[in-house]
């Protein structure tokens, strides 16, 4: 098939953290990080999202038109 | 859009949670990227096989991972956490036993058959290898079954959806059955298994977090097991289980099994487990149900089909991370009653409310006891009695909202279907809600597309094409595959509404396994490793072990069910109550049941196979079977390829550390 699945998972989870830490950023200290404990999980899990979009998202557009393993 | 189904009212919405901005953002860009690779495959899709079968053109890592996920719907996440709560670590018998020697034995001595003879389906492997009878009868029972899970799956969802937020059970059934139906329609097989590892990356990321935070806050593994301990001994005091155990019960796997069916919460002997489970619901489960194959079969080439299950067992082992401790997780801070955590109760509905309010403002003139049985008989479930009677007490001065929330709360038993959204509701705030809310989402859809795409395929090659209109050109069979698509989905739906009133869907799927899958793993071991099996005792020892599994059900029930609802119907027809039944009619749990029915659906199916080929002429002779048959198919070498990439060695090394996960919480 045609389209590498590493390029959309990339793509999305990259989105996703980006979201998530932006809204870790901006509620820093919020009341509401009393339900996780207080711990700003958007911030550090929006990091791990943006991570996890790049490992999948780099090989990918260095192979170029290779799809998969 | 219901009329001809029960209503399910408007449930009680106080314990429900509002969405940020972020969370709708973040469900709405899931939605946008599966329909986005829904429609970017469209292009690929030309003939009827890129469309049912994906063209075998696909990676073994994205096969393998779908592989993983077309098993997680309803069952695993919403299922394995609540028998998580229910019977603590035993649950991982599922994986470690259930699965990985499955899946490894599929890997290893199946796939070839599967991949090399060129079926495209697994019923259609049942015709090269037998006849059209069993691959008909295969091939209808498993489409009644994909509609069931497919159906299980969305009620699961329509009713999380509306629990969780308070949105409409039909509208949310249709609408995420219709974003279903759209990528499966655009891009067949191939979008759903996509979408498919997407939705596991989405489940391992949206979760770990609540993991994480919950073992945080119940102080660790080493104290989990201590307050587990506790549980144990007893466990009536959260409403688990009636009978009390060893402080291991929960936390240990092997321990309180050898003991007995007293000895652990689900009820299970040794042999039911290892041969029941382990043997023939694994085996049956894992290696001839299309539903996963299926994954396998899309695979590029041999090597990639077999690397498949093998890829899918290593994520499969470390599972029980996420979906098993969760359950356990909310046992102990239910047990600590931490920031005034419970178990979720089980939910009343609209009609229990309308009876259940008017009798509580009218036990006001009653005496205490009275009261309490008047409000007990119009909600149906077991009340605790100082909440009711303080709800009696007060009625006059609450108003409506307040006291469906006290009635709800005054609820004791368990509604374990429940305790993965208490967790999620819990520790998520808006973002990590939106994150775990559509991994949850996502997984109850795939389970649906995951169904679908089965049902198509079987429907369009083994029913339609071999029944119906055989001889038809290509773009008729694409067609129809198209076709069946939007069928399957609403008849999905339609089992969406009648399962709605099952509390727990885990059980009823492992009935219908246990139904279906149980006797068919013992034709395939018999039809694949002996060449002597004939058409014949194929066709009637499939029969047999399926109208086995039809009475055993209807002679045999478990304690704590009425007769004529989870099995023992034929008692009831007779007229017979529970306590007439003989007791080894009876068994400890619906656990034991099912994997005893297993058994014996299995081993009466060997049988009749077994003895009717060996007085029967064989249809096929050994140039027919080339391919199909073990001892008549060359073996595959796999000499060409790295030592560590030869699915023997992957095997081996699987093995051994399944095995020692099961020393390690011996």
């Amino acid at each position: 098939m045609g389209l590498d699945l590493r390029k959309p998972i990339g793509y999305f989870f990259l989105l996703l953290g980006v979201i998530l830490t932006g809204q870790g950023l901006l509620t820093r200290g919020a009341a509401m990080y009393a339900k996780s404990l207080g711990i700003n999980i958007n911030l550090i899990w929006g990091i791990v999202l943006i991570v996890f979009g790049l490992l999948m998202l780099i090989p990918a557009l260095l192979r170029k038109g290779g799809g998969g393993k | 859009m219901s009329s001809f189904l029960p209503a399910h009212g408007a449930l009680f919405l106080a314990n429900a949670v509002t969405l940020a901005p972020v969370d709708y953002a973040i469900l709405l860009i899931y939605v946008a990227f599966v329909l986005g690779i829904g429609f970017a495959l469209k292009r690929y899709m030309k003939t009827s096989a890129d469309f049912l079968t994906s063209g075998r053109s696909i990676p073994a890592w994205v096969t393998g991972l779908a592989f993983l996920s077309a098993n997680l719907g309803a069952l695993e996440l919403v299922g394995m956490t609540a028998s998580g709560a229910k019977y603590g670590i035993a649950t991982c018998y599922f994986y470690w036993v259930g699965a990985i020697p499955a899946m490894i034995f599929l890997a290893v001595f199946m796939m070839p058959f599967y991949y090399g003879s060129k079926a495209r389906s697994v019923p259609e492997y049942l015709k090269l290898r037998f006849d059209e009878r069993t691959r008909c009868l295969n091939s209808i029972s498993f489409a009644v079954m994909t509609v069931f899970a497919s159906g299980i799956s969305m009620n699961a969802l329509a009713k999380l959806l509306h629990q969780l937020l308070g949105w409409n059970y039909d509208v949310s059934l249709w609408i995420c059955s219709a974003i279903v139906l759209a990528y499966v329609l655009k891009g067949g097989l191939t979008s759903a298994i996509y979408t498919e590892v997407l939705q596991f990356f989405m489940i391992v990321l949206g979760f770990a977090p609540i993991v994480y935070l919950g073992l945080q806050d119940v102080g660790g593994w080493e104290h989990l097991k201590v307050l587990l301990g506790g549980v144990a001994q007893n466990p009536a005091a959260l409403e688990l289980n009636t009978n009390t155990f060893q402080p291991d019960a929960w936390t240990s796997a092997w321990k309180p099994l050898i003991g007995g069916p007293t000895q652990n919460p689900m009820g299970v002997d040794l042999f039911a487990m290892l041969f029941g489970l382990g043997f023939v619901l694994g085996f049956g489960y894992w290696c001839t149900n299309f539903l996963v194959v299926q994954r396998a079969m899309a695979a590029r080439n041999m090597s990639a089909a077999r690397r498949t299950p093998l890829i899918a067992a290593v994520p499969k082992m470390i599972f029980p991370i996420l979906v098993i401790l969760p359950g356990m997780i909310a046992v102990g801070l239910a047990v600590t009653g931490k920031d005034g955590y419970r178990l979720p109760p089980k939910p009343l509905a609209a009609a229990e409310y309308a009876r259940a309010l008017p009798a509580i403002k009218a036990a006001a003139a009653m005496d205490a006891k009275a009261a309490f049985e008047s409000v007990t008989a119009a909600t149906g479930m077991k009340m605790n009695p100082a909440k009711v009677s303080a709800l009696v007490r007060d009625a006059a001065t609450l108003d409506e909202a307040t006291m469906r929330n006290q009635l709800q709360d005054a609820v004791v038993e368990n509604d374990y279907d429940g305790v993965i959204l208490s967790l999620v509701k819990k520790y998520c705030p808006p973002g990590l809600l939106g994150l775990a809310l559509t991994g949850l989402l996502a997984s109850f859809m795939s389970g649906m597309a995951g169904n679908v795409t089965a049902f198509n395929t079987v429907w369009t090659y083994d029913l339609y094409q071999a029944y119906i209109a055989k001889n038809k050109s290509d773009e008729h069979y694409a067609t129809m595959g198209r076709a069946i698509t939007v069928v399957g989905i609403l008849l999905s739906i339609a089992c969406a509404y009648l399962v709605s009133r099952w509390s727990n869907a885990m059980d009823i799927i492992q009935l219908v396994f246990g139904f279906v899958n149980a006797p068919l793993f013992a034709t395939f071991l018999l039809g694949m490793f002996w060449k002597r099996t004939t058409s014949h005792g194929a066709f009637f020892g499939l029969l047999s072990g399926i109208s086995t599994s039809a009475l055993f059900h209807a002679l045999t029930t478990s304690s704590g069910n009425a007769l004529g609802i989870k099995g023992g119907y034929l008692w009831a027809w007779a007229g017979k109550t529970l306590a007439e039944l003989p007791v080894r009619f009876s068994f400890p749990s619906d656990m034991a049941q099912n994997f005893w029915l297993a058994s014996f659906a299995f081993l009466v199916c060997f049988f009749i196979t077994l003895g009717i080929s060996l007085v029967t002429a064989r249809t096929k002779n050994d140039e027919e079977l080339a391919g199909l048959v073990y001892s008549l198919t060359p073996k595959i070498v796999d000499r060409e390829e790295s030592w560590y990439m030869r699915p023997s060695v992957i095997a081996v090394i699987l093995l051994f550390f399944c095995f020692v996960l099961n020393i390690i919480f011996w």
